[in-house]
């Protein structure tokens, strides 16, 4: 081992797998965990302050929904009286104004909130929730009202990247400080549902020209942060800034990951925070040295100038697309594989999130 | 098109720059280093901004921050006050910095 551990900076912390919304491209696991299986307050609390003396800086309260804990206020000015940021990621249709008022005076920092569709019926039919946009927006109102800052996230895919436009301008009538447009990534339930998600080329291309204008017009007006489609790249996404660089996840069960699909790698063995200091994980256990720095790596990506840019991608990707979790991730236009990622059939079902799992393939990848 | 009332602020040696309530400036004693905190984002800003973003108390000017940081280190007046302006103006872009007095808008 040649690289030095870092302290890290942040953490997605996924509250819970529950959720009011079914969206088919859901980065949780396939296998969702049920709210038994859920850590309990006290030890997210020792978590969060095991964590700020290690020196995280920010952390991204996640889910599912994170605001279905009715814990979330204490975790919130646990983290606030440890000087951690705070970030509340929600799809919002379960947040009531007044619960959202207990969390800004615990001292929640941001929200960033979920939009499946720029238009009504097409946030309703992605996360199959009624009135979902009209809940979302009404919450929104209330964020700026409070004077907390908003994100609008736009996960994009092949039924709403017609929308991308009017992604901005709700973002810009709702008063957000930022919209991430962020195309959807490929695995878990949304590598299950590719063949009805994936865009085609002429749309991701429209959107990548549309995008680079109107980040440029809206220079000081609004920040849009764009996730273009790793699938149409010539080069990898940096996966998490690098494998156990500065950031980690933490399931609803309390598994400890250095993605949040990590869990997708059989062959490596995770340990809990309730077994464990997070310290100890952090430094110690294979599976955050496993791909940490550059050791790991096949000479191809070893030897490539863009080592220390995108770290041969993701770990992911690459064993659910090759086989091989040490294999350039085929994203990448050097990788032997590369060619796989445009041999995708297009289908039209879209399998729901449910808890319980999935339970099929969807019917275009069964063959 | 897109239709917003929002404008970008343009900053100029008047303007009064703030630090909105969203952005944490603070020392981390982990890393023993001053680090920026923002949505969704962690900056380590060299010492120069950090001592820039100081003076950002919502009182003074660009210029007063000029001035005073040209005494500090003895640097000639017209070089910082070009810098400053220079940082501020991007941070403003980012949204990481806010415009609490006289600025011109650009439509």
């Amino acid at each position: 081992m040649t690289h030095d551990i870092l302290p890290p900076l942040g953490i997605l912390a996924e509250l819970t797998h529950r959720c009011p919304l079914q969206c088919g491209y859901c980065s949780n696991p396939l296998e969702l965990l049920k709210a038994n299986r859920e850590l309990e307050t006290d030890v997210w609390l020792d978590v969060f302050r095991q964590a700020a003396r290690m020196g995280v800086l920010q952390v991204h309260l996640s889910g599912g929904e994170p605001t279905l804990r009715q814990d979330l206020e204490q975790i919130v000015a646990t983290l606030a009286e440890n000087g951690v940021y705070t970030n509340l990621i929600t799809a919002a249709v379960s947040l009531s104004q007044e619960r959202l008022k207990d969390l800004k005076s615990a001292g929640l920092d941001h929200i960033q909130i979920s939009f499946q569709g720029a238009r009504p019926e097409t946030t309703e039919k992605i996360g199959h929730y009624r009135n979902a946009h009209a809940k979302k927006i009404e919450v929104a109102k209330a964020a700026r009202q409070l004077g907390l800052p908003v994100t609008i996230n736009a996960p994009i895919h092949r039924l709403n990247i017609a929308e991308v436009p009017e992604f901005v301008q709700l973002a810009l009538d709702l008063d957000a400080d930022r919209l991430e447009i962020a195309n959807v990534q490929y695995y878990g339930w949304a590598e299950l549902n590719k063949a009805a998600l994936l865009p085609g080329r002429e749309d991701v291309d429209r959107q990548v020209e549309y995008v680079t204008g109107i980040r440029e017009q809206l220079t000081g007006i609004l920040n849009i942060d764009f996730v273009p489609p790793d699938y149409y790249a010539d080069y990898p996404k940096p996966c998490m800034g690098g494998w156990a660089k500065d950031a980690f996840v933490i399931t609803p069960d309390g598994m400890m990951l250095p993605c949040h699909a990590a869990q997708s790698i059989k062959t490596l063995a995770f340990s809990s925070v309730r077994d464990m200091p997070l310290e100890k994980i952090w430094r110690e256990s294979d599976a955050f040295n496993a791909y940490r720095g550059t050791d790991w790596m096949n000479p191809r990506c070893k030897a490539c100038p863009r080592r220390d840019i995108d770290f041969g991608g993701c770990r992911c990707q690459a064993l659910a697309l090759t086989g091989d979790a040490t294999e350039t991730d085929p994203t990448c236009i050097k990788s032997p594989y590369h060619d796989r990622i445009s041999e995708i059939p297009f289908t039209d079902t879209v399998q729901k999130r449910i808890i319980g799992g999935a339970k099929q393939k969807a019917p275009a990848e069964q063959a | 098109m897109v239709a917003t009332t929002r404008t970008r602020a343009v900053l100029s040696g008047t303007t009064v720059p703030g630090i909105p309530p969203y952005v944490r400036l603070l020392f981390d004693k982990v890393r023993e280093q001053w680090a920026v905190l923002a949505p969704e984002k962690v900056m380590w800003p060299d010492e120069i901004s950090i001592e820039i973003l100081k003076k950002c108390d919502g009182a003074a000017s660009i210029d007063a921050i000029s001035n005073a940081l040209a005494s500090e280190y003895d640097a000639p007046l017209a070089e910082v006050a070009a810098d400053v302006l220079e940082f501020l103006q991007e941070w403003s872009d980012r949204r990481l910095i806010v415009v609490l007095g006289p600025a011109e808008a650009q439509a």
